[in-house]
């Protein structure tokens, strides 16, 4: 069901872009006013969002302790799986964050008959998530082109490295395939491993439509169906510098790549995209195992009723005299 | 109570293909063996908890208070409040499928609500449900769903039959920490008096009783004096000892923890410890923090106030899982901070325990290693040779504090055979007991075996590999669960604390010649001397 809805959600989204362009000349709403809307929309949201959660207060201190502790100054302690020091912490979750070491560890697991389980080597979801975020990445440098003028050097830097190969033209870019490749991958996992089929929610498939989406509507566009790239430059400096214009002929491929991108960045904060702000704040992962070290304050921690020494020697008071225990209290 | 099945049978009949019917349109099954009995009133009286009855989860009405859902909507917005690790852990799952085949749960039943990922997704889809936007409009569309008694019996089952062990934390690429998730979820469940006896039996007992009043060790002192030659008189609530001594009572009621109580007290005597047990704060396990935050603290309170009221200067703490991620993540916090005590400096060696500066708690296993490591016991390992030992990492020592060299450094001084699991099953990729938090009960016997499943497959591997028939480990709980586990999966292999072994190998003065271990069973080469048990 998840599927099929997120599949023609996504149609729709093209449809309308189409339809509201092509056929309804509505394209100063589809350049200008929706892209806007939802700049504002992801902004808002995203702060909304991360600020909802800064409010929440981190009463304890549970960082996941994945390595050594630090100890007896002869026992080597594992930084930074275990760190003990804000920097060692900052290096843990500089590796989790640019790397996803949580995720390459992991591995799969195999039932056999006896019974008898192991674990195998799984790197494919790690590999294909760094492989999908870092293209992604790639590709939101390169489109700055569109954005600057002139463009600054790294956006140029990026787009030779990523170009390398001078195959074709216009020149392949890597980021493109192995972008549409990730994003390909994740979807197939998720539809024929069984348990994560099982618990994926339309939420999960529509981000990953979405995405195919943008994905190929740009790759049409740059190697196939070719869009009028100094217009499209035009229309998103206009944009940047908020004397906003749509000039006339772009191509309407351009506008359904474009409402896709606003649909992705309007929908983000709403959606578990978030774990782009959420990873940072991670209470599991961002504090130092220290609390045997230092006290960690908890901002509502308040008293509690217990159960007194004193109470406690008034209940066994004669007992414990039998068996010879010291009271406070003959 | 419910039989346990064949061994061969569960392996056999359990398969991990999620049923037809999608995880919201499939309701829980109560089936004997797999759920614990319901907390009895006069436990829920005793600490003063809501909605104290008679009432068994098998049976159709549960005996809700008439408000119990809006109380459960106000508690999940209180703790969203308190707990950002809530708020974000609600927010940010993307179901990637990571943590899925990591809880043991979920191995040994197949079982997909034992999915970490779906355990949360119960607690989310309500939470949805209530407070987002998204939840509110597109209902099921959005995995949000009502909170109904269905929904709710779901809760009491599945978070009840999670240990809060966080292995699927140590492979989560944000960190969510399913442990957190079942704290929360359990805390709500029991704002409307939905626990387990197994809990509140401990935390009514310990709250009141401290557990051990009237039991001293006397028994285990006459049968040191028997194995060994030598008389220990250990002391209690005594005041002006440099040391507060506080382990978990399971050590003190049942075997094999006898054993490993023993070693404590053959350690302590040799080494001249000015130290004390107290009988008011005699229980080292907290069953508060399987109940609630609150309750954790109200029970921790006692570690403390003892210490203060004993005047002593620090507090050593013995082996058991649970309690020391009470004292390394929330007892400071909760209950410090401990001005009134010293940083700890071992008293034999000198050394000073920085990592404990702030909580003034030390770990009796860095206390030994550190010892050892300064030439201060005089250790004979061949009294463990008859023994082939590995060791089992408790989860919360691992996931929640990090020990792991210091244990296997005592284990390599006091016995010459010892040989490691695989190491996607030990340190911080442990898998728990399958009988923690509180789960220890008889009547949850099949799930326990099922849970315990994963562990005892690496049992297994080095029993077979390398003839391993002790399986160590510094956590009370697994003391008393894993000898019915090991018999159920892999018979022939005993369990013991560490520091039964430290005990067998410790050459004490003025003792006479060991043929036997605490246990007495002959040593290695002693099989034909006299044996007065024989």
């Amino acid at each position: 069901m998840g599927i099929k809805l997120s599949l023609l959600a996504v149609l729709a989204l093209v449809l309308v872009a189409f339809v509201g362009v092509k056929a309804a000349g509505m394209s100063y709403l589809f350049g200008v006013t929706v892209p806007y809307l939802a700049f504002v929309l992801f902004l808002g949201g995203f702060t909304y969002r991360v600020l909802k959660w800064a409010r929440s207060p981190v009463p304890f201190r549970i960082p996941t302790t994945s390595g050594q502790q630090k100890s007896l100054p002869w026992v080597k302690q594992n930084k930074l799986d275990n760190p003990s020091t804000k920097l060692a912490t900052v290096g843990r979750m500089a590796l989790e964050v640019l790397l996803l070491r949580s995720l390459f560890k992991n591995t799969k697991m195999e039932y056999l008959q006896g019974p008898k389980i192991t674990y195998q080597w799984e790197k494919w979801l790690w590999l294909a998530g760094l492989a999908f975020h870092y293209s992604f990445f790639v590709i939101i440098i390169r489109h700055l082109r569109f954005f600057t003028e002139p463009v600054p050097g790294f956006v140029h830097l990026t787009e030779s490295l990523d170009g390398f190969l001078q195959v074709g033209l216009p020149g392949l870019y890597l980021t493109d395939l192995v972008f549409l490749a990730a994003v390909t991958y994740l979807f197939i996992r998720r539809v024929i491993i069984p348990q994560v089929r099982y618990i994926s929610l339309p939420a999960d498939y529509f981000p990953l439509f979405l995405l195919l989406g943008l994905g190929i509507t740009g790759v049409l566009m740059r190697y196939f169906w070719k869009v009028d790239i100094i217009k499209v430059k035009e229309l998103a400096m206009s944009l940047a510098t908020l004397r906003p214009a749509v000039p006339e002929g772009i191509g309407v491929l351009f506008f359904i790549h474009l409402f896709l991108v606003c649909t992705l960045i309007a929908y983000f904060p709403f959606s578990k995209l978030m774990h782009l702000g959420g990873i940072f704040l991670s209470p599991t992962r961002n504090l130092p195992n220290d609390s045997r070290m230092r006290r960690h304050i908890n901002p509502w921690n308040y008293p509690v009723k217990v159960h007194t020494y004193e109470e406690y020697e008034d209940d066994f008071r004669e007992k414990m005299i039998e068996a010879g225990l010291p009271v406070e209290k003959e | 109570m419910a039989k346990v099945p064949k061994a061969s049978e569960l392996a056999a009949g359990t398969q991990h293909k999620p049923p037809k019917t999608g995880w919201m349109d499939t309701p829980v099954d109560f089936k004997p063996g797999t759920w614990c009995y319901a907390g009895k009133p006069k436990n829920l009286e005793v600490v003063g908890l809501p909605n104290p009855r008679e009432w068994s989860p098998a049976d159709a009405d549960w005996k809700l208070p008439s408000n119990w859902q809006d109380t459960l909507h106000e508690g999940l917005k209180e703790r969203l409040r308190k707990y950002r690790s809530l708020q974000l852990f609600m927010d940010i799952c993307v179901r990637c499928g990571a943590c899925s085949d990591k809880c043991h749960f979920f191995i040994g039943s197949g079982d997909p609500k034992n999915m970490p990922v779906l355990r949360a997704e119960l607690l989310r889809s309500v939470y949805r449900k209530d407070f987002t936007m998204a939840g509110k409009v597109l209902g099921k569309m959005a995995g949000a769903r009502e909170l109904t008694e269905d929904v709710l019996k779901e809760w009491f089952y599945y978070f009840f039959q999670c240990t809060e062990c966080r292995r699927c934390s140590v492979f989560c690429p944000y960190g969510i920490d399913t442990a957190e998730i079942t704290i929360i979820a359990r805390e709500l469940l029991n704002l409307i008096g939905c626990n387990i006896d197994w809990i509140m039996g401990p935390v009514a007992n310990c709250y009141m009783n401290g557990n051990h009043l009237g039991i001293q060790p006397h028994a285990f002192v006459d049968e040191i004096e028997e194995v060994t030659g030598v008389r220990i008189e250990p002391t209690f609530n005594r005041k002006g000892a440099e040391i507060l001594f506080i382990t978990p009572s399971g050590d003190v009621f049942a075997d094999p923890g006898t054993y490993t109580l023993m070693g404590y007290l053959m350690l302590f005597h040799e080494i001249g410890l000015d130290y004390t047990w107290s009988t008011y704060a005699s229980e080292g396990g907290n069953f508060g923090l399987f109940t609630s935050h609150e309750m954790m603290k109200r029970l921790n309170a006692k570690m403390y106030a003892e210490a203060k009221r004993l005047g002593v200067k620090w507090i050593l703490g013995g082996e058991c899982g649970h309690m020391w991620r009470v004292i390394n993540q929330y007892m400071d916090t909760m209950n410090g901070p401990a001005d009134f005590l010293e940083e700890p400096v071992s008293p034999i060696t000198g050394t000073k325990f920085e990592n404990a500066k702030g909580t003034k708690m030390v770990h009796l296993v860095e206390f030994t290693a550190d010892l050892i490591k300064n030439g201060k016991l005089k250790l004979d390992k061949s009294r463990n040779d008859h023994l082939r030992v590995t060791y089992h990492d408790s989860c919360n020592p691992s996931r929640a504090m990090g020990f792991f060299e210091e244990p296997r450094y005592v284990l390599n001084n006091v016995c010459n055979h010892f040989f490691d699991m695989p190491p996607n099953t030990i340190k911080e990729q442990t898998f728990c007991c399958g009988s923690g938090s509180g789960l220890n009960t008889d009547e949850y016997m099949e799930m326990r075996m099922r849970g315990g499943l994963p562990r005892a497959n690496a049992v297994r591997h080095v029993h077979e590999q390398h003839g391993v028939n002790m399986l160590s480990c510094i956590c009370a709980i697994d003391r008393a669960v894993l000898p019915p586990l090991m018999d159920y999966w892999v018979p022939g292999v005993g369990v013991t604390g560490i520091h039964e072994l430290v005990g067998n190998a410790l050459v004490m003065e003025g003792e006479k010649e060991r043929t036997t271990d605490l246990r007495n069973e002959p040593l290695e080469g002693m099989e034909d001397s006299d044996n007065e048990d024989l």
